[in-house]
């Protein structure tokens, strides 16, 4: 076992993890937060992503040791007192959901790329979501959501 | 899934790793991860020990190196893509760096994972091959550099030896009179290359007088497409030359592309890949 520091929306825990243990699971079963999915496990789909220091990565994909000394937000870490992170706000507005199960990562997706500046049009935006797959095949209304809170040009 | 039990050392230097490797003739390199915990998943890596060298940061780099850049084995995807110095000297890789998985992948795999992993479908092999990059190489025995057309050595495997680690990629300053391009076929956006070919081209007047050609996923490693090549050095068209990019490969035929639509991909994708390196 190794030990290791996490800091998982804004709190610290120190964990005792074995090597293989995969990021996605220490945040399901260690800190219980459910809202990380596990979509495909193979890095394709993209419904397990979160921040890790700010940047989108697929949790599946990287062992929890990997990850000490991080700073890791998830789903459940974009709403501060009550309100909807403006990107959760957005989907909720354009019904950028149909069954939801893709939904937590593509918000985490689309937060990093607003934040990286790379969600300047909905070209740029479709290519940034490349990474999630939406199996409803939803995506018009993902993109109208990210474009409005990008304040995407076309 | 889940990985098989392995020890896990985190390096804290590149002595260090190249000490923990060395203890160890069956431990892996852990960088980004972006190849192996796939592989680690499906069982089908079953190391004992895994040496993290992802803490490294000074292996993390882009450096002006003269007539070359330098970059460090550790530099991720998402950084080699951004990176001012590649944009203007070498944008090829840069560009490519851009093409690789998907922005979560960009933010982890690194360019020396990426080629040490020796995966004959991914793009920065053919491109690394086509400039004829240097690689170097570190081990016990010191440091030695590689040129890149005996750095792939087979299907996922490399002239990186046990107890030993890529360290820095060297590339040529591509000058103004030198065209590029990478093009691949993929039926879905993040799929691995059904074929990919990486052209660079020496240009005067609007017409090609040499050119180097790369192939990606047209036999077990990356190879150059040398009947291409002597067609462009005497004067074919690319239409020409692009006919003889399959000669000399042996593609795969799998759930993705047969073999002979593997050729066709490569004769297609190296005429237009010709052509946008002209324009």
């Amino acid at each position: 076992m190794h030990p290791v520091t996490l800091t998982v929306n804004g709190a610290r825990h120190e964990l005792e993890l074995e090597p293989r243990d995969l990021l996605v699971h220490v945040l399901r079963e260690q800190l219980s937060l459910t809202g990380t999915n596990i979509g495909c496990d193979t890095s394709s789909c993209g419904a397990c992503t979160v921040l890790l220091d700010g940047q989108s990565v697929k949790s599946c994909t990287i062992l929890g040791v990997q990850a000490d000394g991080a700073a890791i937000t998830t789903i459940e870490g974009l709403a501060t007192g009550g309100e909807l992170h403006p990107v959760q706000q957005a989907f909720h507005d354009h019904h950028a959901l149909q069954c939801g199960y893709c939904t937590p990562g593509m918000v985490m997706a689309a937060v990093s790329l607003i934040e990286n500046g790379e969600a300047g049009d909905r070209d740029s935006i479709r290519s940034g979501l490349e990474g999630n797959l939406c199996r409803c095949t939803g995506y018009h209304n993902i993109v109208e959501a990210i474009a409005e809170v990008a304040g995407a040009t076309s | 899934m889940i990985p098989a039990s392995f020890d896990y050392e985190v390096a804290e230097s590149v002595e260090h790793a190249l000490a923990l490797l060395g203890a160890d003739p069956d431990a892996k390199v852990l960088a980004g991860g972006h190849s192996l915990v796939p592989a680690l998943k499906l069982r089908v890596s079953r190391p004992s020990k895994l040496v993290d060298i992802g803490r490294l940061s000074d292996l993390a780099y882009v450096r002006d190196a003269g007539s070359q850049l330098a970059i460090g084995a550790l530099t991720r995807h998402a950084a080699v893509q951004g990176d001012p110095l590649l944009q203007e000297h070498c944008p090829i890789v840069s560009s490519t760096a851009g093409k690789v998985g998907d922005p979560q992948v960009r933010h982890r795999g690194t360019i020396g994972g990426s080629l040490a992993h020796g995966d004959p479908a991914s793009d920065l092999p053919a491109v690394i091959l086509a400039l004829d990059a240097e690689l170097v190489i570190v081990g016990a025995g010191g440091e030695r550099t590689v040129a890149a057309a005996d750095f792939f050595t087979g299907v996922f495997q490399t002239a990186v030896g046990p107890g030993e680690l890529l360290t820095e990629i060297r590339i040529p300053k591509l000058g103004d009179a030198t065209g590029w391009s990478y093009l691949k076929y993929h039926r879905r956006a993040q799929d691995w290359a059904t074929v990919g070919v990486a052209a660079i081209v020496h240009r005067d007047n609007g017409t090609a007088t040499s050119a180097s050609v790369a192939l990606t996923n047209m036999g077990g490693t990356t190879l150059r497409a040398a009947s291409v090549e002597a067609a462009v050095a005497a004067g074919s068209s690319p239409a020409e030359a692009a006919a003889h990019a399959a000669e000399g490969a042996e593609p795969a035929s799998d759930t993705a592309a047969s073999a002979e639509f593997r050729a066709h991909l490569a004769r297609v994708l190296t005429e237009r890949a010709l052509m946008e390196a002209l324009a």
